[in-house]
């Protein structure tokens, strides 16, 4: 076994490669649920996202046309939803669940190709090396020794942070998610906003699934997203639907994961290290409910509520 | 000035009849098989031999049958205790890890608690035991819904995961269930023989739980219409403001719901592990899904008990239809997702047609107008 440091600076380091799936997941799921729309189907996008970007990569040879196929495959099928709980109105839960369903199925079936598949090394979005920068101890390997896609997520947090809460864009989305028929009133459109929001949110699970299938663990296997799209759900409340939270949440899940990849080898059952992020994810679900309710933040008000005009 | 107002409009439409109602769900069913067919089509095989294969696998002989009866078997289970808890708007999502609890439950039984026992003694108690653990893992989601306000649909499905890698953690070597004398193998021991759900002769049907899953239908049919509590599961589901105003305990309520729901999804997973296996297996071993499975089988069966049981032997017969085009036509088993995910899809769209009705109109000019 390596010396502490060591540990500690690859659990750190484990910790920001692994909670950044969840990172592009939960500020995806931030501006839809802020538009008013409750998507769970981050599930089944995030693994469709995995998919197209590992076949895509593979057919092309370039990994970043796949994460952006990546991206675009997400946004298209979240906009069934999208149609489904904004045109239609229909339930928003189970619309979700039907596109978790819809792209788990849907991953398997492309996916079947590539399984037991590597992704040549050339391809993998690998980590970039900060010369100096890195050699700072612990703190190097876990902020400067990450791949593209993790500074990627690093900068959409500030990014979108800045949008929500600095900008025009940033108010109407906020409160077409609190008061849609006001914000109707007064000219925002309240479709055009909640559609623009959940294609984001598909965008960006689709790149968390990219970053799964050709970064953080480059292969395709089924099932491969392993309820992280629910784990995002979590973390969307648990981040009270403020971007630079989620940074919060998503790291202290990374650490979890990267806590099971420690500690398997010290003679830990893996199965029951395997239990560790959904009983993490129940605990940071009650933490942010607490919170939530104690601070009087609450969800967007409209949250789940389809908007019909002229319809109490 | 605002765009123009749509020339189309929807209105909202009384309860819709019965007609109605039955003719989008089989719209949505023939759609969902349309669309899907391009997915086949698109995968390189043709659709309508894929559709025929799985018909004539799930209803097209006896041997189909059996199998679409059995599979059906935890759908109906499941099906029945989540349309309950969807009646009282609580999104039980877990119905896979309530049926691994009951299935860990009756295997403690058998394995271990009073193995020697003779069957008259022995199956009532697993399920006794089955039916306890399922509902206590499903009212921990409804404890901390209900007290917390913690979102149960996440709260259900973590708890899912956590089932799954507990039956996993019983059962493979070193685990402490792990059979002795089969290291390799992710098996318990097998039960004694007295554990064993007899068959109806010449089939796979465990006719014990089929029964009981027909008796739970009916019972919960006459307990959401008839009863007081089925009153309340109602009141709390359609308006929770009006239930609380009425003086109903959302509480007392969801805690009873959630006992039944898990309890009933318990009974399927000591269904597959007495019925079917004769030991516990790992959670995909147990349930390849059925928990998930079910709510689609409960929403095509619009909430209602008696309906569950003809959309649970729908699907039961897509699964053994699912499990036949893969062996014929190398499709993974993820396709039936696809199919079921689709079909959601539909039935929500189908939803609106059910309960508004479009309206066309001729755009009026100029000024606001209420609607």
């Amino acid at each position: 076994m390596s010396s502490p440091e060591t540990v500690v600076a690859s659990l750190l380091g484990n910790a920001v490669a692994a909670g950044t799936p969840l990172l592009f997941g939960t500020l995806g799921e931030i501006y839809a649920e802020r538009s008013g729309v409750l998507n769970l189907g981050i599930e089944g996008m995030m693994a469709v996202g995995a998919v197209t970007a590992f076949g895509v990569t593979l057919a092309t040879e370039n990994v970043w046309v796949g994460v952006l196929a990546a991206a675009t495959i997400g946004g298209l099928v979240a906009l069934v939803h999208a149609f489904l709980s904004i045109t239609l109105r229909a339930n928003q839960v189970v619309s979700g669940l039907a596109l978790t369903m819809f792209g788990l199925g849907l991953s398997g079936l492309l996916g079947k190709q590539y399984i037991g598949k590597p992704l040549p090394s050339s391809l993998v979005v690998k980590p970039i090396f900060i010369p100096l920068l890195r050699d700072i101890p612990i703190l190097g390997r876990f902020l400067f020794q990450q791949d593209l896609l993790v500074y990627l997520s690093i900068a959409l947090v500030l990014v979108l942070w800045f949008v929500l809460f600095k900008t025009r864009i940033g108010i109407s989305v906020r409160s077409v998610g609190e008061d849609p028929a006001t914000c109707d009133a007064l000219g925002v459109d309240v479709y055009l906003t909640r559609y623009l929001c959940v294609l984001l949110g598909g965008a960006l699970a689709g790149l968390a699934g990219a970053h799964l299938s050709v970064a953080f663990a480059p292969a395709w296997t089924e099932g491969m997203t392993a309820g992280r799209g629910w784990i995002v759900v979590g973390l969307t409340i648990f981040a009270m639907w403020r971007p630079r939270r989620a940074l919060l949440g998503a790291y202290l899940f990374g650490g979890v994961e990267a806590l099971q990849y420690t500690l398997q080898p010290l003679g830990f059952s893996p199965q029951l290290l395997g239990m560790l992020p959904y009983i993490f994810a129940v605990v940071v679900l009650l933490v942010g409910t607490r919170e939530t309710i104690r601070k009087r933040l609450g969800a967007p008000a409209a949250l789940g509520v389809p908007y019909a005009r002229g319809e109490k | 000035m605002r765009a123009p107002i749509p020339q189309v409009k929807v209105e909202k439409r009384a309860e819709p009849s019965k007609g109605v109602t039955l003719a989008v769900l089989v719209a949505s069913l023939a759609l969902a098989l349309f669309v899907v067919a391009f997915v086949f089509w698109g995968y390189g095989v043709n659709p309508l031999d894929v559709y025929s294969a799985i018909f004539i696998g799930s209803f097209g002989s006896l041997f189909g049958w059996s199998w679409t009866i059995t599979k059906a078997i935890p759908l109906l289970l499941c099906g029945v205790g989540l349309a309950v808890a969807f009646k009282a708007l609580f999104w039980n999502i877990g119905a896979e890890g309530q049926l691994l609890m009951g299935a860990v439950g009756a295997s403690g039984v058998a394995l271990y608690l009073i193995p020697d026992a003779p069957p008259i003694l022995l199956i009532p108690t697993m399920f006794a035991m089955g039916f306890l653990c399922g509902g206590a893992w499903g009212l921990i989601p409804a404890i901390l819904k209900a007290k917390l306000k913690a979102n149960e649909v996440i709260t259900t499905l973590m708890m899912n995961y956590i089932a799954g890698y507990f039956v996993n953690y019983l059962v493979i070597w070193p685990g402490p269930w792990n059979g002795p004398g089969e290291y390799s193998f992710p098996y318990s021991s097998l039960f004694t023989s007295s554990a064993w759900l007899p068959y109806i002769p010449g089939t796979s049907i465990h006719y014990p739980t089929l029964v009981l899953g027909l008796a739970l239908a009916i019972f919960m049919y006459v307990l959401v219409r008839r009863t007081k509590l089925g009153y309340e599961i109602r009141v709390i589901g359609e308006n929770p403001e009006a239930a609380r105003y009425a003086g109903m305990s959302y509480f007392k309520t969801v805690m009873l719901v959630m006992l039944m729901s898990g309890g009933i999804a318990g009974l399927a997973g000591v269904g597959e592990v007495a019925g079917i296996h004769h030991r516990l297996r790992i959670a995909m071993g147990v349930s390849p899904g059925y928990g998930y499975t079910a709510i689609i089988v409960a929403w095509l069966g619009r909430l209602n008990p008696l309906g569950v049981i003809l959309s649970s032997l729908l699907f039961g017969g897509l699964l053994v239809g699912g499990d036949k085009i893969q062996v014929t036509f190398g499709l993974p088993v993820a396709t039936i997702s696809i199919f079921n995910g689709i079909i959601l899809f539909f039935m929500l769209g189908g939803e609106l047609l059910m309960h508004y009705k479009v309206v066309w109109r001729r755009p009026q000019r100029g000024g606001e107008r209420r609607e």
